[in-house]
Parts: structure tokens; C-alpha cells; sequence
């Protein structure tokens, strides 16, 4: 099916070349809102990477072994949106009762993540681009691989802007819009990559 | 036509019924027993997740006060009204909680110390520790007045005032926050009670604790002189007083020639 080389290219092109939140412009709340810390912005990141993988994965082969064969494919949004939200459910329920430590690390950010865009964008782009379940899961890796270096790399930037003496017009969510877009730009370099 | 949207509307409905079925199961299977008194207690707490008690929020120290591990008084913030309703839910006595307030041992306001320089950069108390002289006042134990105390406290009861930080004793939970955010370690939690405290924390020489500082303790020693109950001593060249002997009985702020003692 899909060779090695293949998943590594789409492994490289998900996470840096077009990255979900900085070329993609999916997933900006979470990466807004909870990148003023870095520890807090690695927490969300990793339920992210956490959520995403598992939920593409059965995105992936719910699409393609009941929507295909029943010829029902223009019901993936609805279909997505309601396994993707029963799966964070009952992981949350999971990782409750028998991996009480990480249910703490994660906290409040897995049933977030329910309401994130990059989310199902990732279950959609899979089959928009025809991948396959593996490729889809290593596409969703790699997707959110690349939310968690971008959310990482702000909340660390808005650290050391935090003690700045910022001019008051820019105070806040202007200064930290404008970083981000630095940063798009900044990414816009790994296009050269591929 | 008609066996199209009848295959949609059952595959939607049938993969709703699954995944209800399967929570709805899961929700039985993965069921953790959450302890009554743990939440009522977390109920009874002020829920600012502050951490004052040492434990990682309120949840954590409703954890510990049902397995023992702290006391029903622990949470410092809610005081003895929060203490007497844990004290009920867990059917103990709850003992006598001392209200605490946060002081700053320095008074080393605009108007009584001097600057060595007219400092532009970084607003930030930690920043400032590292810049010569440990900032541009001259006394360098001295509060900066940049304010990381007051960025810290969740009850917005620690201002700045003519470039020295001042609590209000009122709005003052004793949390602790500000006590962990001076990096000149000018902040400790006090008794509320406690009327007599020593308001400068200098560790330079009197002589030159003189010329820095109008409000600054010379470590003249009168007031050890002076205390009947020996709770004063002069250490690092300042006053302090052992809250244990103290009496507040006040006759070292009467007879200490520069008033730091309050």
C-alpha cells in the first residue's frame, strides 16, 4: 500500500510545510487561548496529538467501511463530528479510571478539544486526499505534531513578551496575533522542503 | 430516492444508537467511585484554585483533607468560616485557624530612600534583581516597587503605593502568592493579630544603611535592649522579631530611634 517514503513525506509536509494552524489557519482558539504558558501549551498540544491520531484512525476506517459501501459519503461531516465527539467522551472516561495521571495532565483540555476545528479538518482532509487508514493516522501524527510545535513556539515567545513594555494599543491579543503571523511567515520557509 | 434517504437516516441513526449504547455502557464500566465527602468538601472550599495551602488547587486539598493528609484548616484563604464547614462534613473538630496577612518588611518609600540612577527598561521585579544594585533605589534589600507581588495576588490586595508595595489587611487572604513572587524575599505571613513589625529587611552595615535610607533599621540593638520578653535580635544588621515570645506589648516601636518598627 503506502511505502515508508510516502508516510515520511506526509509526515514532513503535516507538521512543518503546511502546518495545521500557521498555513491552514485551523485550530486557532485552543492555539490563542492557551499558549501563555509554555507547560499549559505542551499539555494541550499532547491531548491534541493524543485525540487526533486515535480519531482519524477511526474517522478513517468508519469511512471506509460504512460510508463507502453504502454510498453514503457525503454524510462524513455529520458522521465525523459524532464519533469524534463520542471518542474524546469515552477516552476521557478511559483515562479516568486506569490512567488517573494523565487524565490529570490533560485536564480540562481533553473535552476541549471536542470543539476543535483541526479536529475534524484532519478526518476531512484524509479523505479528501484518498489516504488510506495508516496513512490517515500518520497524517493526523503528523497534524498535530505540527499544532503542538506551533503552540509550544508561541506560548514560548509570549513568555518573554510578557515582562516587555508592550505599547498599549498592541497590549494582549494584537501582540500576539502579529507573533503569530511572524511566524507563519517564518514557516513559510520549510515550503522549499519538499 | 426513497431507499436513499431512508439508508441515510438509518446509518445516522444507527451509528447514534451505537455510540449512545456504548457510552451509555462505558459510562457503567469506567465508573469511578468519586468519594460524597471529597466533593462536598471541594464545595466548601473557595474554589480559587490559589494553591496558598501548598496543594495543587482545590481539588488536590479536598483530596488530601478526606484522606487525611491535611487538616480540615489547611486552606488559608477561606479562614475559619471555610474551616468550621469542612470541620462538619468530616464530623471533627476544626481547631483554631490563625488569620494570617501578608507584611512587607520595607518602607523605603520615594520620599525616604534615594536612586542611583532613572531606570527605563523591563517593569518587572524579577528583571530588576538582576541590574546593578539590584535596581535603581540605593538600598539594594529594598522593595523595587515594579510590582511582581501585585500582578501575583488573586484578591487585588497589594498596591503599590509612592514606589513600595502595601497590602491591604482586609482584602488579604495570606494565599502566599506574593510571598513566592518578591525576589527580594521582603514578604512573609504574619498573625492579622500582630501589631509590631520590623519594616525593613537592610542587610548593610547602620553606617550605610543610614546614608541609603531614611526609613531603614541600623541595627542599633535598643530595641533588644528594651523587649522584656527577649524576642528581639539584630540578625544581617536589621531587627527581627520571634513571633513566638513576642508579646506586642510595643515598647520596641516606642523606643526604636528610626520608627521601622511598626
Amino acid at each position: 500500500m503506502e511505502t515508508i517514503k510516502d508516510l515520511l513525506m506526509i509526515l514532513v509536509s503535516s507538521s512543518l510545510v503546511s502546518n495545521v494552524v500557521l498555513s491552514r489557519f485551523l485550530g486557532l482558539c485552543p492555539f490563542l487561548g492557551v499558549s501563555k504558558k509554555i507547560n499549559t501549551a505542551a499539555g494541550m498540544g499532547g491531548a491534541i496529538v493524543f485525540v487526533i491520531t486515535l480519531s482519524s484512525g477511526i474517522a478513517g476506517a468508519i469511512y471506509q467501511f460504512l460510508l463507502v459501501p453504502f454510498h453514503l459519503e457525503y454524510l462524513q461531516t455529520i458522521v465525523f463530528i459524532l464519533v469524534i465527539a463520542a471518542l474524546v467522551q469515552f477516552v476521557e472516561m478511559f483515562l479516568k479510571k486506569y490512567v488517573k495521571a494523565l487524565y490529570q495532565a490533560l485536564g480540562v483540555y481533553l473535552p476541549l478539544i471536542t470543539t476543535n476545528c483541526a479536529v475534524l479538518g484532519v478526518a476531512l482532509t484524509n479523505v479528501q486526499k484518498e489516504y488510506g487508514i495508516l496513512a490517515g493516522m500518520v497524517n493526523g501524527f503528523a497534524t498535530a505534531l505540527g499544532f503542538l510545535i506551533a503552540i509550544v513556539i508561541l506560548a514560548g515567545l509570549r513568555e518573554k513578551m510578557a515582562c516587555n513594555d508592550i505599547p498599549s494599543a498592541f497590549r494582549g491579543m494584537p501582540s500576539v496575533l502579529l507573533t503569530a503571523g511572524l511566524m507563519a511567515i517564518a514557516f513559510c520557509g520549510f515550503s522549499g522542503l519538499l | 430516492m426513497i431507499t436513499g434517504i431512508l439508508s441515510a437516516a438509518a446509518l445516522i441513526g444507527g451509528v447514534g444508537i451505537f455510540v449512545g449504547l456504548f457510552l451509555g455502557a462505558a459510562g457503567v464500566c469506567f465508573s469511578v467511585k468519586v468519594n460524597k465527602k471529597e466533593e462536598a468538601v471541594l464545595a466548601a472550599l473557595p474554589g480559587n484554585n490559589c494553591g496558598g495551602c501548598g496543594h495543587a488547587g482545590c481539588a488536590a486539598l479536598a483530596g488530601a483533607i478526606v484522606s487525611g493528609d491535611a487538616a480540615v484548616n489547611a486552606c488559608p484563604v477561606g479562614g475559619e468560616a471555610v474551616a468550621e464547614k469542612i470541620a462538619e462534613i468530616m464530623g471533627v473538630e476544626s481547631g483554631e485557624s490563625v488569620r494570617k496577612a501578608a507584611f512587607v518588611h520595607c518602607m523605603g518609600s520615594c520620599g525616604k530612600t534615594r536612586k542611583d540612577y532613572a531606570y527605563t527598561g523591563v517593569e518587572d521585579c524579577a528583571m530588576i534583581a538582576f541590574v546593578p544594585g539590584g535596581g535603581p533605589k540605593s538600598c539594594k534589600y529594598g522593595c523595587t516597587g515594579y510590582g511582581n507581588c501585585v500582578k501575583a495576588c488573586p484578591f487585588d490586595a497589594i498596591h503599590i503605593r509612592d514606589g513600595i508595595a502595601e497590602v491591604d489587611r482586609e482584602a488579604c487572604r495570606a494565599c502566599g502568592k506574593c510571598v513566592e513572587a518578591c525576589p527580594k524575599h521582603l514578604i512573609t505571613l504574619e498573625p492579622w493579630q500582630a501589631k509590631h513589625l520590623v519594616a525593613c529587611s537592610s542587610a548593610d552595615k547602620g553606617a550605610v544603611t543610614v546614608k541609603l535610607c531614611d526609613a531603614g533599621c541600623i541595627g542599633c540593638g535598643i530595641c533588644v535592649k528594651n523587649c522584656p520578653s527577649g524576642a528581639v535580635e539584630v540578625k544581617d544588621f536589621h531587627a527581627v522579631i520571634d513571633r513566638e515570645k513576642c508579646t506586642d506589648c510595643g515598647i520596641c516601636a516606642e523606643k526604636c530611634p528610626k520608627h521601622v518598627i511598626l
